[in-house]
């Protein structure tokens, strides 16, 4: 029987299997942010260990950063501890590190793909969920826990179990208007939070295939929503072309049998998959989400759910809980949904595709007077980027913040959160409740409809712009 | 890490599906660089807002076992999560279903994690919400959970069930396999990338 990619890749790390005992992988690129791995470290110093493989290993400085005044000291001090935690660890136990300042600094899954180093086949953790981003690039990537992060520090391995297989296959062309965002939106409302837990995701078909690199880092990065700790894509020359040329890409005749093996890994076609989702991209619309966890989600075009509709009692009384705390109406349209702020950011919609989407939205208009929109590029280099197009004025005249790099709003572990009871239109991944500040409530959508949403104080797809006369 | 045997205490009915690791310990007690001491920030948020939240009525103080519905653990990888319960006297938790994250922090941290079928999470709430002082004791050497004159087995992979019933902490045991890591090292293609600054 042929194997699946993610198979393939899994089965080229085994260092070690034995009957009766998990399987030790081994790890090829473990990324470190300031929040996973303070206790890590100390673990290691505790029993007097070592980190195996420092060149290995990459850390930076993301989740407490503040996105103003970035080259004075922090200045809450519990984060500003942890940050200077990090650089002490960093330095004592010969670890690279991306601080704040640095050209290199960024989110943690932003800046693995921008430095290239992360590749096809290769096995890559990071204590965060969303290492499944890097799943875009055909690497088995997932997210891991303190303990682990200790474990791979100390032995650049992980204990693991072979995991489940699903396919996601999107065919067809995406209509206009119509990103990543709302595929991947529209894949965790039809599979459910829990639908690929433990499971792998490979996404598939032509309208995978038609997605540039930073789409299809979208769609992994939220797999973990999806419950699989994992999703990837084959590599193929839009993957090889992305890689090629940047810092720790291959390159001459490494490139060469680089992309010799990288070519091989691809599902066989024999392979057989524990379970098989199939979307009609033509049929799929902007996504939003209505509730607090983000398989609560439908097309712009809906209306809030009424939750004496749901047959299974557990959604129903989620879908409960969720309208109190959103303080939604069932049978509200969605797009009548009022918005204080809108942020376009994090290692979903951070990259600079997401910028010029909706700086291409944005230009010559200005945000609605009801709303502020805050715009965080995912790294310095997208920063960077964005600056040399000229993006940054389009957001300025738009009205909007242009802030240094970060997560930022996605969780608020800095001073970018929302007030109880406000209302955001969000580009990350999670509406969970509190998640952008305490009281706060998300809705989650793509960089376009983030944009369009600014411009009019209400969700509203791009499509929408011109009946509402913006 | 603390070894696993039998565990005997009080249970708190938590009747919501989808907790998610933000609601289980918000980000902002993230900060902090220990990992103990989190008790503080355990479900904050419901604590704080709801009282008729599980946690804040009296009957259910002391609980050490933590019933709740499905998708137990979603969201983060924070480990926090797992250090909060453990902080917060709880020492097992039962869901039809966990976030797979969730589930292997648990292991790592000496909190166990049970998975039981919707139908005897459901029997369970009743009982303990029938009578907050029922005894349920958790067995993980039989595999069983046990209340009133009730027994439901449950199963678990055996490799973590041992390690959980030996205390035993992974990074030790893998040590013991250096020459097999040093093995497959030695025949990396040289250009897989290292991240020492190009
Ligand atoms: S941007 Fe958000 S989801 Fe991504 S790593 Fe940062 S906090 Fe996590």
């Amino acid at each position: 029987m042929g194997q699946t990619l993610a198979q393939k890749v899994y089965e080229s790390h085994v260092v070690r299997r034995t009957a009766g005992e998990p399987d030790l992988l081994y790890i090829d690129l473990h990324l470190v942010h300031e929040v996973t791995s303070p206790q890590a470290f100390d673990g290691l110093r505790a029993a007097g260990r070592r980190v195996r493989r420092p060149d290995l290993t990459m850390a930076t400085e993301d989740h407490n950063v503040p996105t103003l005044d970035i080259l004075s000291p922090i200045a809450d001090p519990v984060s500003r501890a942890q940050v200077e935690a990090l650089r002490r660890n960093a330095a004592e136990f010969g670890i690279r590190l991306a601080p704040m300042g640095d050209r290199d600094q960024g989110i943690v899954h932003v800046i693995g793909p921008q430095l290239g180093l992360t590749q096809p086949g290769m096995t890559i953790v990071c204590g965060d969920s969303h290492t499944s981003t890097h799943g875009a690039f055909g690497a088995l990537a997932f997210g891991i826990g303190t303990s682990e992060v200790e474990h791979v520090l100390a032995t650049q391995t992980l204990p693991q179990y072979p995991a489940k297989q699903m396919s996601v296959t999107v065919d067809g062309e995406l209509p206009p208007g119509v990103s990543a965002k709302d595929v991947i939106l529209a894949v965790i409302a039809e599979i459910g939070t829990g639908g690929g837990q433990g499971h792998v995701i490979e996404y598939r078909g032509t309208a995978i295939e038609g997605l540039s690199m930073e789409a299809r880092m979208t769609i992994c990065n939220m797999s973990i929503e999806a419950g699989a700790r994992a999703g990837l894509i084959a590599p193929d020359q839009t993957t090889f072309d992305f890689l090629q040329g940047r810092p720790h890409a291959p390159q001459g005749a490494d490139w060469d049998a680089a992309v010799a093996h990288w070519s091989t890994l691809h599902t066989d076609p024999d392979a057989v998959f524990d379970r098989e989702v199939h979307i009609d991209a033509a049929s799929l619309t902007p996504y939003v989400t209505w509730g607090t966890n983000p398989g609560q989600g439908l097309p712009i075009g809906a209306s809030v759910p009424d939750p004496a509709q749901i047959t299974d009692e557990n959604e129903r009384q989620a879908a409960e809980s969720a309208l109190a705390y959103m303080g939604l109406t069932a049978g509200t349209p969605l797009r009548e949904i009022a918005v204080d702020t809108v942020f376009l950011g994090s290692c979903t919609n951070g990259r600079i595709e997401d910028l010029r989407v909706a700086a291409a939205l944005l230009a010559g208009k200005h945000v609605d007077a009801s709303t502020r929109m805050l715009v965080v590029p995912g790294s310095v280099a997208v920063k960077q980027q964005a600056e040399a197009e000229g993006l940054d004025r389009v957001f300025i005249d738009a009205g909007a913040e242009w802030r240094g790099a970060g997560c930022s709003m996605c969780l608020g572990m800095n001073p970018d959160q929302l007030k109880p009871g406000e209302r955001s239109a969000s580009t990350s991944n999670r509406n969970f409740q509190g998640r952008q500040g305490k009281g706060g409530r998300t809705h989650l959508v793509s960089p376009a409809v983030a944009a369009a949403t600014a411009l009019t104080g209400k969700l509203t797809a791009p499509a929408d712009l011109e009946m509402a006369g913006v | 890490m603390d070894a696993f045997t039998i565990h005997t205490g009080t249970a708190a009915p938590l009747r919501r599906s989808n907790v998610d690791t933000d609601q289980i310990i918000p980000a902002e007690y993230l900060k902090r660089i220990t990992r103990t001491g989190f008790e503080d920030g355990l479900f904050v948020a419901w604590r704080t807002n709801e009282p008729d939240f599980v946690l804040n009525q009296p009957q259910y103080a002391g609980a050490s076992i933590l019933v709740a519905g499905p998708d137990f653990g979603t969201g983060s990888s924070r480990e926090h999560a797992n250090w909060a319960l453990l902080d917060g006297g709880f020492r097992v938790v039962i869901s039809p279903r966990f976030a797979d994250i969730f589930r292997n922090n648990s292991t790592k941290a000496g909190l166990l994690t049970v998975v039981l079928p919707d139908a005897d999470v459901e029997a369970l709430w009743a009982a303990v919400e029938a009578d907050p002082a029922l005894p349920v004791t958790v067995d993980l050497q039989a595999e069983q959970v046990t209340y009133g004159d009730v027994t439901v087995p449950f199963q678990i992979d055996p490799y973590t069930r041992w390690r959980l019933l030996e205390g035993l902490d992974d990074v030790g045991l893998t040590e013991r396999h250096l020459d097999d890591i040093s093995a497959f090292e030695a025949q990396r293609p040289a250009w897989l990338p290292r991240s020492l600054p190009a």
